[in-house]
């Protein structure tokens, strides 16, 4: 492939704050989609790679290309009709409804002074409904659980229908059914539409059934990329996460599936 | 939309209302058909209707008419001012002096009170308010100095910096204080504010100065409200946050400084009017911030004719805001904690 064709091209890029660097001489190509799944242990440069990626932060070293193009150089404006982010800072600062949330994501849709178009609501209300918080929508944002609000800000990324969406945990405080919920509606939107989703996730074995490629990063650096199957094995999980699991191809779903072995079992 | 454009024309009729009636309260009562028919009269630039007393002419238009508006002003102004900053802060609590910004202009209107004393004899009438502004417009500039360290100006970095400014410009005005020795009394006068004696001037100058910044915040109340799901949210959702809220606080800072200047520190009108009306129409700031300057005029307005029309003695307005928001606020925000309560 030649480098136009990548989605993301990251080129040697360091990154760090004063004095402490977080990420060294990462180098990545991402192509279209596909579902990426951002691995690693805590503190291993996760968020701050994702930073890069959207923009949010410049690197010291190296540069983020999207599209072809620098990613710094993109406008806002422009940049928010690509990719949505969902941050893992769940903190909302006022008393807005569920509904009035996720039409924020149809913000840079809507000229200034505009009423929301039909379109832009059929949007919100698919995305609510994907995300199982269409009975909360008049609710108030700051009066909902951390699970549910963690959905809404998903909701509101999806509403965005753009065609890239980035990540960081967005199934971190969810029980089993709403993280299932969220991870087939990923899965869903990749393989029907071609978008790229780019999501870190803490779940090995969620990663390893939903996701099409891994990336892992070990202390700032990416220690492997590929499809799935070559990247999750037993010896991977031991070095990066020093934890002991079993690595199975799971025939069903030609995906392997791990299950972590226990000391005192 | 269109129950926000009902909410905004209610609010804008009880002030029109409320403007013409306080303009015939007072030591010499006015009915309120004379005062429309004066007011009219004025305006198309004809004579005072026969039949009418001629100093009721004088009275509304020279005396009354822009002291009522310099507190309608005064009073909205510090409000979406007020509103501006909860929004921006994230911090339901701020209010337009959280930036240490009436620090500032008291700061500069004591000195140009004591600046007789050093033998600089200036018209006080002006260099009060010119010397408050310069006062306030300076702390917003050492604010932003002492937060640029910070690249992202977080609202914890400029509460901040608005706290150790103030604390520095409170000393200040305490040495002034104990300098001025007789004067003191005008200084403290001063600080409580007043609304006193105000001219078409006064209602010109804080005119020019507040309406481009309303206008401009206004403008950006969306990517206010945008704003409230974090900067990196923001940002990805093509609002430039830190321009955003750079220009915001400029402009609320702005209006501030102009509305201190003419009438002194007016507290709590910031505060509680934005405060309330999130509970009663919502956080939108795109209802929220005009119904704030509109109740904030109404607010300000009844509580200064409450001062110039039925009190025996006139307190100062700063006072007065205080003791009637106060335990309002008390009120609303029991009423609240129990609501919330299980």
């Amino acid at each position: 492939m030649d480098e136009q064709a990548f989605l993301f091209a990251v080129e040697q890029c360091s990154f760090g704050y004063t004095g402490t660097p977080v990420l060294e001489d990462i180098d990545l190509r991402l192509g279209q989609g596909c579902f990426y799944g951002l691995l690693g242990p805590n503190g291993s440069g996760k968020t701050s790679l994702l930073d890069l990626m959207s923009g949010a932060a410049a690197p010291q070293k190296g540069q983020v290309r999207f599209e072809g193009r620098e990613i710094r150089s993109y406008s806002k404006a422009a940049l928010a009709r690509r990719m949505a982010i969902v941050p893992q800072d769940l903190h909302i600062g006022f008393d807005y409804s569920v509904f009035d949330v996720v039409l924020m994501g149809r913000h840079p849709f809507i000229p200034r002074f505009a009423r929301p178009a039909q379109t832009d609501l059929d949007l919100v209300e698919s995305a609510l409904a994907e995300m199982d918080v269409g009975r909360l929508r008049e609710r108030s944002v700051m009066q909902l659980s951390g699970g549910e609000r963690q959905r809404v800000l998903v909701a509101r990324a999806l509403a965005q229908n753009t065609g890239v969406l980035l990540l960081d945990e967005p199934t971190a405080s969810l029980d089993i059914r709403h993280t299932l919920d969220i991870m087939r509606a990923l899965r869903q939107r990749v393989s029907a539409t071609g978008i790229t989703v780019i999501a870190t996730i803490h779940d090995l074995d969620l990663a390893s059934v939903f996701c099409d490629e891994l990336i892992v990063l070990s202390r700032g650096r990416v220690y492997r990329q590929g499809p799935v199957a070559s990247v999750m094995t037993e010896g991977l999980i031991r070095e990066v996460f020093s934890a002991e699991a079993e690595v199975s191809p799971d025939l069903l779903l030609g995906k392997p599936r791990v299950q972590y072995r226990y000391a005192h079992a | 939309m269109t129950r926000n454009l009902a909410i905004l024309l209610l609010l804008f009729a009880c002030l029109l209302a409320l403007i013409i009636v306080t303009t015939g309260l007072g030591y010499i009562r006015i009915p309120v058909g004379q005062v429309v028919e004066i007011v009219f009269a004025q305006l198309i630039g004809n004579p005072v209707p026969a039949g009418l007393d001629d100093r009721f002419a004088v009275v509304i238009t020279d005396i009354r008419l822009p002291r009522i508006l310099t507190a309608a002003l005064v009073g909205g102004g510090l409000a979406v001012a007020g509103g501006v900053f909860q929004a921006l802060l994230l911090n339901p609590l701020a209010d337009p002096y959280t930036l240490g910004v009436s620090s500032g202009a008291a700061f500069g209107a004591s000195l140009a009170i004591i600046l007789s004393l050093v033998g600089i004899a200036l018209p006080v009438v002006w260099t009060v308010p010119i010397f408050a502004f310069a006062g306030a417009m300076a702390t917003l500039v050492a604010v932003f100095g002492l937060s640029s360290p910070d690249s992202r100006f977080s609202s914890n970095t400029l509460i901040l910096a608005g706290v150790i400014v103030a604390a520095i410009l409170s000393a200040g005005i305490g040495f002034i204080k104990y300098m001025a020795d007789e004067e003191v009394g005008i200084i403290i006068f001063w600080l409580m504010g007043s609304l006193v004696g105000k001219s078409w001037e006064e209602v010109l100058l804080v005119l020019l100065i507040s309406l481009p910044c309303l206008l401009t915040i206004f403008y950006f109340a969306r990517d206010l409200n945008i704003m409230a799901l974090g900067e990196k949210t923001a940002d990805s959702l093509g609002v430039d946050s830190l321009r955003t809220r750079k220009l915001l606080l400029t402009a609320a800072t702005l209006i501030t400084a102009g509305c201190v200047a003419v009438s002194g520190i007016i507290g709590f009108i910031g505060l509680i009017v934005p405060h309330l009306l999130r509970l009663l129409v919502g956080a939108d700031n795109r209802l929220l911030l005009p119904a704030c300057f509109l109740a904030g005029a109404i607010l300000l307005l009844v509580a200064d004719s409450v001062t110039r029309a039925f009190l025996p003695h006139e307190i100062p307005i700063g006072i007065l805001t205080a003791l009637i928001g106060g335990p309002f606020f008390c009120y609303i925000f029991r009423k609240r904690q129990l609501g919330r309560g299980r």
